[in-house]
């Protein structure tokens, strides 16, 4: 039972870090262009980063 | 390919309708939105970025590969001279109106609600999988304490949606699935919030979670599947001009966006543009394409006092016109008017799911209540009479049900995305599986719009370089057609070739005239001699006619082979047209139309479709002109082809990306057959229902096997509307052109 007392705030910590942190991906635009990420991978951008 | 027919004959924007459709972002930098059909790579991404980012003044260049953008952010007053710089790469692109660009806000609420309801019933399910396996006591009761406390967010957050959507169903009293949701999760909550005060046993967060959980995956899906439809839409190019060039008293010249032109400016239109507002020409000689605007097939002759309709092209020659309506009362506005006035069969239309709900959730309600008062005579316990009529309800919560529908839509739409078909909304697919008469605009629908010479064979190869020379001066269809058969290289070489708008094109070789256009014009000597007075365009030498050229309009690919397709599907087809009874009886003949109505004007299509509705039928209206719009709207459902006018393209129910006119057929296939899965997933709904329910009614329910009971017939279900895949697998090597041609369907690829 006190193994619980801490077990279950760390296990919902947990899961709303992940949550926070998609909500924070979504608002930072970084779902706006799947595929145009996963092709940007490829491009040499040379010194000058964009953006 | 019709992509790009409607892409050619137009030119590049001007500077000035590119700053109109700007977005100033502060100080002196804009943005521009281009929509870049054809970028579908890594390379693409570079290649255009990296030519975009070297020009003078582009602070920055990005391109979206999801949904083939590119936004350009320029400093100063000078535009940037993208268009050309992408063309020359090889990429079309279409200006972007920045009111369409913003950010869609539905979807990330939804995405959002997914994310939140997602995270709360993990959690619940954990705690409630430790509660069924024999927690007791004060740890249940602490189980259920977090669980509650999880809910709470999830219930605001993600419920919000259903609640909002039920409570406006209610006030305007009508039914909708989400009413039995929202009553079922929120009773749902309560009770187990009390059991949970009162140390219970059972408590139901984890199903009133779950539940909205599947739910809103479903809702998002059709959602997104809707939005990537509207998308490769809206980035198609535009057929109507957003402004004008006003020449002013004082001799100045002024950009003005359309909605400021006033009647009575003096108005100049170069060769390319279209004709923003109704009007009478002052001066200048051209020919006018008014195929989108009529359905005529042939291009028209105009000259000073010709008066004009909005949204025609100006084709060979510059013209001065003076408006003689604003925008608000010209030909397009008359369109819009027409069709918002024939709204018919589709706004009448309810889904079948809200038809469903209308009769499902009183069923459901009254069970519960009857449950209630069953149990309250039997056992005369108010409390466990209230526990088995909640659950009652908690059993019936349509999740199945409220799966069925969108799940089959969301895959069809899908499967039609992938032939290069758009579908605007699921109600769409729903009214194309009742329909049983298709009718067919011909220019532009069941033709391209496009000449085609017919008598290749009957002239000279050397006179048809001769004329094909000649022909690469001019934008006049026939001379694109022309342009298109040349590459015999022994012919004089041309001097001087000017162009006269109205009659054709001059040119000089080895010491003699030559002309080709209108007869009349091009073959002086004959017309002296009284011989040929009738039309035709010919090629002559010193005025003597050395070749003649008949043209007919190209039929779309696979016409006659859709149409067949329809009348094997049980569908009666019609053609109606506002082109002459010749031009029509040529095409029907060719396509075996056996009915067809020439020379018809908006309103007289809009009458005959309503005319077939009252007879019962369920019509189905494919067209692409700006007179088809009305009947586009009159219909039980439509199609248009991507090479139709805007307004057209935002009336009609589906847009087809790809030449083929089988996209036609192949829509009605799919959603015959997502029609079919439609009734297969509802029977299977009530078929738990009629299990499930007697079980809860007689109190055997517990949230145990509440969870598995929804979650079984939800996975059911949607297990039942993938077998859409399979079902129309073999039809897309059909519809997908097999020729060079990929590089225009890029959209397609999207």
């Amino acid at each position: 039972m006190t193994t619980l007392a801490y077990l279950i705030p760390v296990a919902l910590l947990l899961g709303g870090l992940g949550l926070s942190g998609f909500l924070w991906a979504l608002k930072s635009g970084q779902y706006e262009d799947l595929d145009g990420a996963a092709e940007r991978i490829l491009i040499d951008q040379g010194d000058k980063p964009e953006r | 390919m019709a992509l790009e027919v409607a892409d050619a004959a137009s030119a590049l924007p001007s500077i000035h309708e590119i700053k109109l459709a700007s977005r100033a972002l502060g100080g002196d930098i804009h943005q521009t939105d281009l929509s870049v059909p054809a970028v579908h790579c890594g390379g693409c991404i570079q290649t255009i970025e990296a030519a975009l980012a070297k020009l003078e003044n582009v602070e920055m260049a990005r391109v979206n590969l999801s949904t083939k953008r590119v936004s350009v952010r320029w400093q100063g007053d000078e535009v940037p001279p993208f268009f050309a710089t992408l063309s020359r790469l090889g990429y079309q692109a279409h200006l972007f109106d920045p009111e369409i660009h913003e950010k869609d806000k539905t979807l990330s609420e939804l995405i959002r609600a997914v994310a939140v309801a997602g995270f709360a019933a993990g959690n619940i399910m954990l705690l409630s999988v430790s509660v069924w396996s024999g927690a007791e006591g004060a740890t249940r009761d602490l189980f259920h304490w977090i669980s509650a406390l999880i809910a709470i967010p999830a219930l605001a957050f993600a419920g919000g949606i259903y609640f909002r959507s039920a409570a406006n169903a209610l006030r305007h009293g009508r039914m909708n699935m989400d009413v039995p949701i929202a009553v079922g999760v929120s009773l749902a909550y309560a009770m187990s919030l009390y059991e949970t005060i009162n140390h219970g046993e059972h408590a139901y967060f984890d199903a009133s979670v779950s539940l909205l959980f599947f739910l809103l995956i479903g809702r998002t899906l059709d959602h997104v599947m809707r939005e990537r439809a509207r998308t490769a839409v809206n980035g198609l190019s535009r057929l109507v001009a957003r402004g004008s060039i006003v020449l002013r008293d004082d001799g100045t010249r002024e950009y003005v966006p359309v909605a400021e032109l006033m009647p009575g400016m003096r108005l100049l239109i170069a060769a390319g543009e279209r004709i923003p507002v109704d009007g009478d020409i002052i001066s200048g000689n051209s020919d006018l394409d008014c195929s989108i605007v009529s359905g005529e097939s042939a291009p028209k002759t105009v000259s000073a006092g010709t008066h004009v309709q909005a949204g025609t092209l100006n084709l060979t020659g510059p013209l001065t016109m003076q408006a003689t309506a604003a925008a608000k009362d010209s030909f397009l506005a008359e369109m819009v008017r027409l069709m918002e006035a024939a709204e018919g069969g589709r706004s009448r239309y309810r889904r079948i799911a809200d038809r469903i709900s209308a009769l499902y959730a009183p069923v459901v309600h009254l069970a519960a209540f009857a449950t209630f008062l069953g149990w309250m005579i039997a056992s005369g316990d108010w409390y466990r009479a209230i526990t088995v009529a909640i659950a009652v309800l908690i059993i019936t919560c349509p999740c199945a049900l409220g799966l069925a529908v969108p799940i089959v839509q969301v895959m069809a739409a899908r499967r039609l995305f992938e032939a290069g078909v758009m579908v605007k909304d699921g109600s769409a697919l729903e009214r194309l599986a009742a329909i049983d008469s298709a009718v067919f605009d011909k220019t532009g629908t069941l033709t391209l719009g496009l000449p085609r010479l017919v008598n290749v064979a009957a002239i000279d190869p050397a006179m048809l370089a001769i004329a094909a020379d000649m022909a690469a001066h001019s934008r006049h269809p026939f001379s694109k057609t022309l342009a298109g058969l040349g590459g015999f290289a022994g012919q004089p070489k041309l001097e001087s070739v000017s162009e006269y708008p109205g009659c054709g094109i001059e040119g000089t070789a080895a010491g003699s005239t030559w002309r080709l256009g209108r007869r009349g014009w091009a073959a002086w000597k004959a017309r002296i001699s009284g011989k040929g007075t009738n039309g035709g365009t010919v090629l002559t030498k010193d005025g003597v006619i050395v070749a003649s050229f008949v043209f007919e309009d190209a039929l779309r690919a696979d016409a006659r082979a859709a149409i067949l397709k329809l009348n094997e599907q049980e569908v009666s087809v019609q053609m109606l047209s506002g082109d002459t009874a010749a031009a029509c009886r040529e095409v029907a003949n060719l396509l075996d139309i056996r009915r067809f109505v020439p020379d018809l004007l908006p309103s007289g299509k809009v009458e005959r479709i309503e005319t077939l509705a009252t007879a019962g039928h369920k019509v189905l209206m494919v067209g692409d002109g700006l007179n088809d719009t009305p009947a586009l709207g009159a219909a039980h459902v439509s199609i248009a082809p991507a090479s139709a006018a805007e307004i057209g393209r935002n009336a009609a129910d589906f847009v087809f990306l790809r030449e083929s006119l089988l996209a036609v057929s192949l829509a009605l296939e799919v959603s015959r057959k997502a029609g079919g899965l439609i009734r297969q997933n509802i029977a299977v709904a009530i078929l738990y229902n009629t299990i499930a329910v007697p079980v809860a009614i007689l109190g055997h329910v517990t949230p145990l096997i509440a969870a598995i009971a929804m979650s079984a017939s939800s996975l059911l279900v949607i297990g039942n509307a993938l077998r859409l895949e399979g079902f129309v697998r073999d039809a897309p090597t059909k519809t997908v052109p097999n020729d060079g041609r990929s590089n225009s369907s890029g959209l397609a690829q999207l």
